[in-house]
């Protein structure tokens, strides 16, 4: 019998920002890519424990659970706490399609008074309050990436990206916190 | 001492605050807010470049970025160093080092000079004339000898130390320009409650205000008035006041560029500040408040150092403190120019004489210039000029003939009228309009959300200005939707209206050939040069333009447009909106390339994309290839090893016990529902519906037309889930193609597409060992060759984590392909590590795979194929469905000339000496003493050395290639033509036995 194998973030130990915007590698958490039609949502809301967004640039979230719009038909379900979201997708009972992509993505937090200057360094997306409020989330780009943008707080952003995009990711949103703290 | 000619009491520098500069190696004293321009001219210099062609001394023309003549080049330190700076744009700051361009040995005595003399031999066009033959000297010595002769500033070589930072931006309103107007439009807009942006290119906002000290507003000077609107504005929580801000760039739907300098003026910048931040505004509404720039007069040698506008002369003495001559003539036909005359009279300077070209100036300037006891010469124009390195005197004659009459001046002021900055409108798409009432080409079709306002829109008269842009900025913010604030009211005051202006050459300009009246000073364009590309046939401005050079570069036509289009419609004899106005470009004004880049550079340039194997290949000494943005691990060298060398013990390796590869990168699409095996039916050439749960199927995609697309390998997770690999370049295409056709053709199907791609490490272990390796790690799933043959998949767990276990083989050798969530991969790949080791596996790179695939003959797309090639042209029929009624590219692939016998089809090369190793790409004949042109059957697409062969291997597209299997066929070299045997694609292990083991 092996040994147990051990994770090893992709950011794991980095850090950066300034006093306007801190950036950190955010903690491991459970993804799925969520994919169904509008008659399974009633269900699906109902196996995730909170109602699944039915508008463009919205989220819910409950209890470190997340699920952000990403199109008509395409959620991304974020659990901070870990826990089994295909699991939780079977036990709908609808027609859906759940893939668990929770290596996929990593996860980088923006938070400070600057926060949503940094992100707009590289960001083209329109962060004022009266277009983006709290709990606002986008598939957006970042530089030269895509991204998913979820403002969960007034100074707080999770900027979620592919694994392989995570150090550019960070060394640009780092880059832009510098800036905007000066 | 700040400087001789600094005037105690005038100007707005504070006269303790010292700094020290040199130019060209002499160290002279500024004050702090000084420009070069104005620091050079305090300590009487006034010669500071060499013009680009001609090499004649040229002096500060302007106080803005219209600056044609003062090029120079700015330093830090050795590595900060920019050239071609505009001296009236360049803040000093203490320790600044400034060199004067394009000049040798020195810029009092310039060899280059010489040109001047030799003019006739450089008029407009004549590299267009001379130069001509041979065809080949123009590349190797002309070309670079006119780059050398005729030239601005050196580029720097050392790398750029400094950082760049960029930010985007949205606004309701974005005001350009800081001037009266501006502050106006941004004070309205910003009462509303409006998100506004306001930028303005100088130090301070103000624009005109700057030298127009006979303004005021609501009572307070105008500049004090500036100032105070702009601190009131930036202490507004919806406002942002840039400055040291240029509008470079209007692009679709209101995205304007902005470039902000942060530290060019600073002694000690904060090394954290950027040298430069770019704004990517979007903006709702813009309002342009770009003001108006003065034009120069045309006549014979009005490029003298000394020689100067009368704005800008102004703006020396009201803002710098500063007389650019003790005894100043003025050369106009604007009452603008008389304003100048005063002030400096005012302030102790004898004014020679003012030089009317009009016979009725504005009576209020004529008054006052007589109250002042200045001499007006009325219906007079300046017909020559001298001076060797500063003009020393003028000539002056009545307009229509007579004697002409020497003036002595150490400095010349003159003003043909303001040619209005409609550049970021018509950068916006807009179309202008001439008036010909005034003269000028206004805005006049709008094509954005956008108002121009104050000069720039020919609004004359200071209340007007204010009144126009107070409505415009209100309406701009109501617009887009704040209703908050009342109306601004703001009562303004100035001296004098003007009146007046010209365009085109004046008297002193001669019709003469030899006359150098200049249009546009930074090229060298003359009167005499407009008039000559007319009479060579250019009747088009956007000819006459080209062929002359005039208002090319960073000139954009601030200074020269209209008197060139002047000087054309005069010879053509048509009205001017008939020859037309070249386009305005951006940028404006010259933005630095580390502005543009900002961010994207070293490490984030691109991003690098690594695996999560990707330590652990480095920690083995692995050296990396970029496939895409993928950083692979290529071959893994020891010590003394060559590529070669390790390529070899690699393969060798892999056949004779096993070998552990990263193929993470591979592209990984699940797709997932209950209509998922008939779409991909639909979107592979081969059958997936009697794919089992378990099993894994090779499959070929194609596009509509044919042509292989993508490959991979395909497993059956369930009923309903499929784990779809695809090449690694073609990962986020083949993602678009399904998608593509899921959304667009077969949109009843209930099929979703998930990209996977990162959410697995891939650790394949191939080779006759690779059972016994994994065999201890792997829990719930029996990989015995009978329980889990070739081309089977299971999920199940390997070191305690989940696993996807694939047997499958890109080698030949019986394998597995061990999928896990990517943040356990390398703790998995070490596990695996640990025991591949010890019996006597190593890690294999790219190459090594590249070249045992090609010694069992499977294909690389992209590589063996080039978007033209079938899959029976790749020996691949066997893929393609024979009882499927629908697939993409199943009707491409009857085409006629898909199915025509004699297409290049891949097919195997053994050279028949095998040692020696094909070029790829290299070109296949049949018969190498054929006469050129030979007929080329085809190429080479793959070759390698094979040690398991102990020969040389190749694959090969060649014409009819399966027919010619055994035929010797010939590849031409430079140096020698190898002879080559045909044969078919597999070289190893033809039966597969090592592949089933």
């Amino acid at each position: 019998m092996a040994d147990q194998a051990l994770r090893k973030a992709p950011l794991a130990g980095r850090h950066g920002g300034s006093a306007g915007a801190r950036v950190t590698p955010a903690g491991p958490a459970t993804r799925l890519s969520l994919r169904a039609g509008t008659d399974a949502l009633g269900a699906l809301s109902a196996a995730f424990g909170l109602t699944l967004p039915t508008r463009p640039k919205t989220s819910a979230s409950a209890n470190g659970r997340h699920a952000l719009w990403l199109g008509p038909d395409e959620w991304l379900l974020i659990d901070e706490n870990g826990a089994d979201l295909m699991a939780a997708a079977a036990s709908s009972g609808v027609l859906h399609s759940a893939t668990d992509v929770s290596h996929r993505n990593t996860a980088v937090l923006v938070s400070g008074p600057q926060a949503a200057g940094a992100i707009a360094s590289a960001c083209p997306l329109d962060l004022g309050n009266a277009i983006f409020p709290v709990g606002a989330a986008a598939r957006t780009v970042l530089g030269k990436i895509e991204i998913v943008l979820l403002r969960t707080g007034e100074d707080d952003y999770r900027v979620e990206c592919w694994r392989s995009f995570s150090p550019y990711t960070f060394g640009l949103l780092a880059e832009g916190a510098e800036d905007v703290g000066l | 001492m700040s400087g001789a000619n600094r005037i105690a009491g005038q100007g707005r520098l504070t006269p303790a605050r010292t700094a020290r500069f040199t130019f060209d190696g002499k160290t002279y004293q500024a004050l702090e807010g000084d420009t070069v321009a104005s620091a050079l001219l305090a300590n009487g210099v006034h010669l500071v470049g060499r013009s680009f062609k001609y090499h004649r001394p040229r002096g500060i023309l302007s106080a803005g970025p219209e600056e044609p003549n003062a090029l120079i080049d700015v330093s830090r330190d050795a590595a900060r160093r920019q050239p071609n700076v505009r001296a009236p744009v360049q803040e000093v700051f203490d320790g600044m080092k400034v060199e004067s361009q394009n000049r040798w040995p020195s810029l009092s005595f310039d060899i280059g000079g010489i040109n001047n003399l030799l003019s006739p031999f450089f008029a407009a066009g004549f590299y267009y004339k001379t130069f001509m033959w041979p065809k080949a000297a123009w590349e190797k010595v002309y070309e670079p000898f006119i780059r050398k002769a005729a030239g601005l500033g050196v580029a720097p070589t050392e790398e750029d130390p400094d950082h760049y930072a960029s930010r985007y931006a949205y606004c309701d309103v974005l005001v350009a320009g800081g001037g009266v107007a501006g502050l106006s439009a941004a004070l309205a807009a910003a009462e509303t409650g409006a998100r506004v942006i306001l930028c303005d290119e100088q130090p301070e906002v103000g624009g005109a205000l700057h030298y127009d000290t006979s303004v005021t507003i609501d009572g307070q000077s105008g500049y004090a008035w500036a100032q105070a609107t702009a601190a009131k504005l930036k202490a507004m929580e919806n406002v942002t006041v840039l400055t040291r801000t240029t509008a470079f760039g209007y692009y679709n739907h209101n995205f304007v560029a902005l470039v902000e300098r942060v530290t060019d003026h600073l002694a000690r910048p904060d090394k954290k500040l950027p040298r430069e931040r770019m704004w990517q505004v979007r903006a709702k509404r813009v309002i342009l408040a770009t003001g108006s720039i003065e034009r120069h007069m045309v006549f014979a040698n009005n490029d003298r150092p000394g020689i100067m506008l009368a704005s800008a002369a102004r703006t020396y003495l009201n803002h710098f403190g500063v007389a650019v001559g003790r005894k100043v003539g003025v050369y106009t036909a604007s009452d603008s120019a008389y304003e100048a005359a005063f002030d400096l009279k005012r302030a102790g300077v004898t004014i020679a004489a003012i030089v009317d070209n009009r016979d009725k100036p504005g009576e209020a300037v004529l008054a006052e210039a007589r109250k002042l006891g200045i001499e007006v010469l009325v219906g007079h124009s300046v017909v020559d000029t001298k001076g060797k390195l500063r003009v020393s005197s003028i000539s002056v004659a009545r307009n229509g003939g007579g004697s002409a009459r020497a003036i002595p001046v150490d400095a010349l002021l003159m003003s043909a009228g303001w040619t209005p900055s409609v550049h970021l409108f018509s950068q916006s798409r807009g179309k202008v309009a001439y008036d010909a009432a005034s003269g000028r080409f206004l805005p006049g079709t709008y094509a954005q959300d956008c108002l121009s306002v104050g000069s720039c829109n020919g609004t004359d008269g200071l209340q007007a200005t204010i009144e126009e842009s107070l409505a415009a900025g209100e309406l701009m913010a109501r617009a887009t939707g704040n209703e908050g604030g009342g109306k601004v009211e703001l009562r303004g005051e100035n001296a004098f209206e003007w009146t007046g202006g010209m365009a085109g050459a004046g008297e002193g300009a001669g019709v003469d050939t030899t006359v150098k009246a200049f249009v546009d000073f930074q090229n060298d364009v003359c009167a005499k040069d407009i008039r000559l590309a007319v009479r060579e046939g250019m009747h088009s401005i956007e000819h006459i333009k080209r062929f002359t050079t005039n208002g090319m570069a960073t000139d954009q036509g601030k200074l020269s447009n209209i008197h060139g289009l002047a000087i054309a419609s005069e010879v053509l004899n048509r009205e001017i909106p008939k020859i037309g106005l070249t386009t305005f470009r951006a940028p404006y004004t010259p933005v630095t390339f580390g502005t543009l880049i900002s961010h994207s550079r070293g490490d984030l340039f691109d991003p690098a994309r690594k695996t999560p194997l990707h330590a652990w290949e480095e920690a083995q000494g692995a050296v990396f290839e970029d496939v895409g943005n993928w950083k692979r691990a290529w071959y893994y060298p020891r010590s003394g090893e060559t590529m070669h060398d390790a390529v070899n013990r690699e393969c060798r390796t892999v056949r004779n016990a096993a070998g552990v590869f990263d193929a993470s990168t591979l592209g990984k699409i699940e797709v997932v529902g209950p209509d998922a095996a008939e779409f991909l039916n639909l979107m592979y050439t081969n059958a997936w519906d009697t794919l089992k749960p378990g099993r894994c199927r090779y499959g070929i995609m194609l596009r509509e037309d044919g042509f292989v697309y993508d490959d991979g390998v395909v497993g059956r997770l369930a009923e309903d889930r499929f784990h779809v690999t695809t090449t690694t370049g073609g990962a986020p295409r083949v993602m678009n193609h399904m998608e593509d056709y899921l959304q667009t053709e077969f949109p009843h199907l209930k099929v979703w597409l998930t990209s996977t791609t990162e959410q697995w490490a891939v650790i394949a272990v191939q080779g006759p060992k690779a059972r016994e390796i994994i065999e201890p790690l792997v829990e719930g799933i029996d990989i015995s060759n009978e329980a889990f043959p070739h081309m089977s998949v299971r999920e199940g767990k390997i070191c305690g984590v989940p696993t996807r276990l694939f047997r499958m083989s890109f080698t030949g050798e019986a394998g597995f392909e061990v999928n896990v969530p990517a943040d356990y991969g390398q703790s998995v790949l070490e596990a695996i590590w640990a025991r591949a080791e010890p019996l006597g596996a190593c890690a294999y790179g790219t190459e090594t795979m590249h070249v045992l695939r090609a010694e069992k003959g499977y294909i690389i797309v992209g590589q063996d194929t080039d978007g033209t090639v079938t899959p029976h042209d790749a020996s691949l029929s066997w893929a393609v469905s024979k009882k499927k009624t629908d697939f993409v590219g199943i009707r491409g692939l009857k085409r006629p000339d898909l199915v025509k016998e004699g297409r290049k089809q891949l097919v195997g090369l053994l050279t028949k000496d095998p040692n020696v190793v094909l070029e790829e790409g290299a070109q296949i004949v049949a018969d190498p003493n054929e006469p050129k042109p030979m007929k080329m059957l085809g190429h080479v697409t793959s070759s390698y050395w094979s040690e398991n062969c102990g020969r040389s291997i190749a694959m090969a597209l060649v014409a009819g290639g399966q027919a010619r299997l055994g035929q010797t066929l010939y590849v031409p070299m430079p140096d020698r033509t190898i002879a080559v045997e045909v044969s078919d694609m597999v070289f190893i292990d033809k039966e597969g036995a090592r592949l089933n083991g």
